[in-house]
């Protein structure tokens, strides 16, 4: 009793420090969150801003060792030009959003099916099952490449895009569920009720009611599918061996790096121009990851 | 017809613990019942129970004369209003209140003639457009109200449904729901832990304890005639006094002796039932209303006087509560305003012992 009792005492001298302390503080935080931040950007941006540079750049202006990597003396899109006016390339793009809306389909019905059936229908070993689904997306791609190798290989999908359709969603399941059974598990439980009793099945239920108040998780799930499968670098690599299958990821690299010549420029505005989807997709759906759609479904 | 009829109804959870343990209630077509009781005692299970969103572990319930344990809530033909609304936060006012039809396939025009019905009812025709969370908590409530009456349900089952609203807003929802159901007259359930509310709205009570009924009436028959020492003290605000007491045999008949010496005659009407337990410890239950100041020229029948000093006086602008002690027991009395009580001096009560109850302290049953 006694050292609770001299807990306030102690905490007394606080309350006596200068008003604008509070402020003072304030300060303080903000000064170090944005020294922080601009550490940060320059440690992030750096590598863009140093691609960027490069990729306007003509082959003999890089090979140039006297000056700056920094500056840049005649801007020249020719290594975009060279990019996008070879049909390979196209074709690269083109086998990536191929693979990528195929694999973004399938992971959110399987995944919303799946979230919805753990965090709602209370069945036989739910729970062990929901824990497990998280445990298989521990496991790294890099450990599960030479098995699914046999698999894909077994199915006779090597060299196919079909084949990193069909191992993708391995990836990106495990996740997204995780994602959504806890979007799904943040819904008021009152709210299926009320839809029960109002008359919906389960599939109304999912349909009518938890997909639309659920969307910001799931469209933090669409990009998170969306990121994975159109970065994702091991699986390509072990699978596809032939350009006209590969997606842009492995594309880029494999074709503009012939033996040790690098052609700089082009990896530089290839590896850009595949970086730009996932840029504008975030710049799109950010304002719907951050909207909070349940405010005022129930007491708010 | 939508009477409900609950027999030997038994909820028990894994483990072995019953929330409900085995009631029966009998509720009449265009009534309105509310089940009341301190939190765990079971009523908000039943409610659950008879909207199908719990299993029932044992017993029958029946809507309408039709059996029901095993039919899902959306063919039961009821309607809920829950605690914290659960209205559709991405649908509008108008859609919250067309769902239930919409999935029913009404036609659009009766599900429109509906909803604008129920709308002009509570009064939120003007709030259609907006999303629940652009609505006051009263404003959302109601909205929950409406989407219960566009359904025209056989049962309304209100779970809590002022829980949330503040005090003020509370008084006016409890009037708007007596209100709505004497529009609309559906058979009514109404889940509460707040006395003032059963007594209020309610046609018949049932006060709820430890997963049993301990009495079903209507408010005025729970108030002056309770069944049980647990219905006397949870009915009526300030609760009933209890003081240990004996009854016994005095000069002029039996008497009531409370610790202290104090002895308070028993009103002749009452000896009959009384007879049989003089010379019993028992508990004298007096509600605070029945204790007041001393009136001059007071002539009524069955007053009993005694002394008090008073260790707290609450002056409440209608009426002073003076609260004392008889032997530990805390003890309140309701004075009139002009009554000049003080903490510390001596005050003479009169007791309305025409109202005054004997409770058998092994059983808790009212004598």
């Amino acid at each position: 009793m006694s050292a609770t009792a001299a807990r306030p005492s102690a905490a007394l001298p606080g309350l006596g420090r200068k008003i604008g302390s509070l402020r003072r503080e304030r300060r303080w935080a903000l000064v170090t969150a944005y020294i922080s931040l601009v550490i940060a950007a320059i440690f992030m941006l750096g590598p863009p801003l140093y691609m960027l540079l490069t990729s306007l750049k003509t082959s003999a202006e890089i090979a140039d060792l006297s000056r700056s990597p920094w500056s840049i003396s005649t801007v020249t899109l020719s290594n975009y030009a060279a990019i996008l006016g070879d049909p390979m390339f196209r074709g690269f793009f083109y086998n990536s959003i191929i693979v990528t809306v195929l694999v973004v389909a399938i992971t959110m019905v399987i995944s919303v099916l799946a979230a919805f059936a753990l965090a709602r229908m209370r069945f036989f070993g739910s729970q062990v099952l929901a824990t497990g689904v998280f445990l298989t997306y521990l496991v790294p791609d890099t450990l599960l490449f030479i098995p699914l190798y046999q698999i894909v290989g077994g199915l006779g999908l090597l060299n196919s895009i079909w084949g990193l359709v069909l191992v993708y969603p391995t990836l990106t399941v495990p996740f997204c569920t995780w994602i959504m059974i806890g979007y799904f598990a943040s819904i008021p439980k009152e709210l299926d009720e009320a839809a029960l009793i109002d008359g919906a099945g389960w599939m109304q239920m999912l349909t009518k009611i938890f997909i639309p108040v659920a969307l910001p998780g799931i469209i933090a799930a669409t990009i998170f599918a969306f990121t994975v499968s159109w970065a994702a670098f091991v699986y390509p690599t072990a699978f596809i061996t032939q350009p006209d299958s590969m997606p842009l990821t492995i594309g880029v690299v494999s074709q503009l790096i012939r033996g040790d010549t690098f052609a700089w420029g082009q990896l530089m505005a290839g590896a850009l121009l595949a970086a730009l989807p996932p840029v504008i997709v975030y710049a799109f759906l950010m304002d719907y990851y951050i909207a909070g759609l349940t405010a005022g479904a129930t007491k708010g | 017809m939508a009477q409900v009829t609950l027999r030997r109804i038994i909820k028990e959870y894994e483990g072995g613990v019953q929330a409900v343990k085995g009631i029966d209630l009998d509720i009449a077509d265009h009534e309105f019942v509310v089940l009341v009781g301190p939190s765990g005692c079971g009523k908000s299970t039943t409610l659950r129970m008879i909207a199908g969103l719990e299993e029932i572990s044992a017993g029958d319930i029946a809507i309408g004369g039709a059996l029901v344990n095993d039919i899902p809530p959306r063919d039961r033909d009821i309607a809920m209003v829950f605690q914290n609304y659960a209205l559709y936060p991405h649908m509008t006012v108008y859609d919250n209140m067309a769902f239930g039809l919409m999935l029913r396939k009404f036609p659009k025009a009766e599900i429109d003639r509906r909803v604008k019905e129920a709308a002009r009812i509570l009064d939120i025709g003007m709030l259609l457009d907006r999303k629940p969370k652009a609505l006051s908590g009263g404003q959302r409530q109601r909205v929950a109200m409406g989407r219960a009456i566009v359904r025209d349900p056989k049962v309304f089952l209100f779970d809590e449904p002022l829980s949330n609203l503040d005090a003020k807003l509370r008084v006016q929802m409890r009037t708007e729901i007596k209100k709505v159901h004497q529009t609309v007259k559906t058979t009514t359930i109404y889940v509460t832990h707040d006395q003032v509310e059963a007594m209020t709205l309610a046609d018949r009570v049932v006060v709820m304890n430890h997963g049993v009924i301990e009495q079903v009436g209507p408010p005025q028959e729970l108030y002056h005639n309770p069944a049980t020492r647990f219905v006397a003290g949870f009915i009526g605000s300030p609760a009933m006094n209890f003081i240990p007491c004996r009854l016994e045999q005095g000069g002029a008949g039996l008497q009531v002796e409370l610790p202290g010496g104090v002895a308070l005659p028993v009103p002749a009407e009452r000896k009959a039932r009384y007879t049989a337990h003089q010379g019993r410890e028992l508990l004298f239950g007096i509600r605070p209303e029945h204790l007041t100041e001393v009136r001059p020229n007071d002539h009524r029948d069955n007053m009993a006087v005694f002394e008090a000093v008073p260790e707290v006086v609450e002056p409440m602008g209608m009426e002073t509560l003076a609260h004392f002690r008889v032997d530990g027991a805390e003890i309140c009395a309701r004075l009139d305003p002009a009554t000049p009580a003080a903490p510390g001096r001596k005050l003479p009560l009169a007791a309305d012992m025409a109202k005054m109850h004997l409770i058998d302290p092994k059983s808790d049953k009212v004598l």
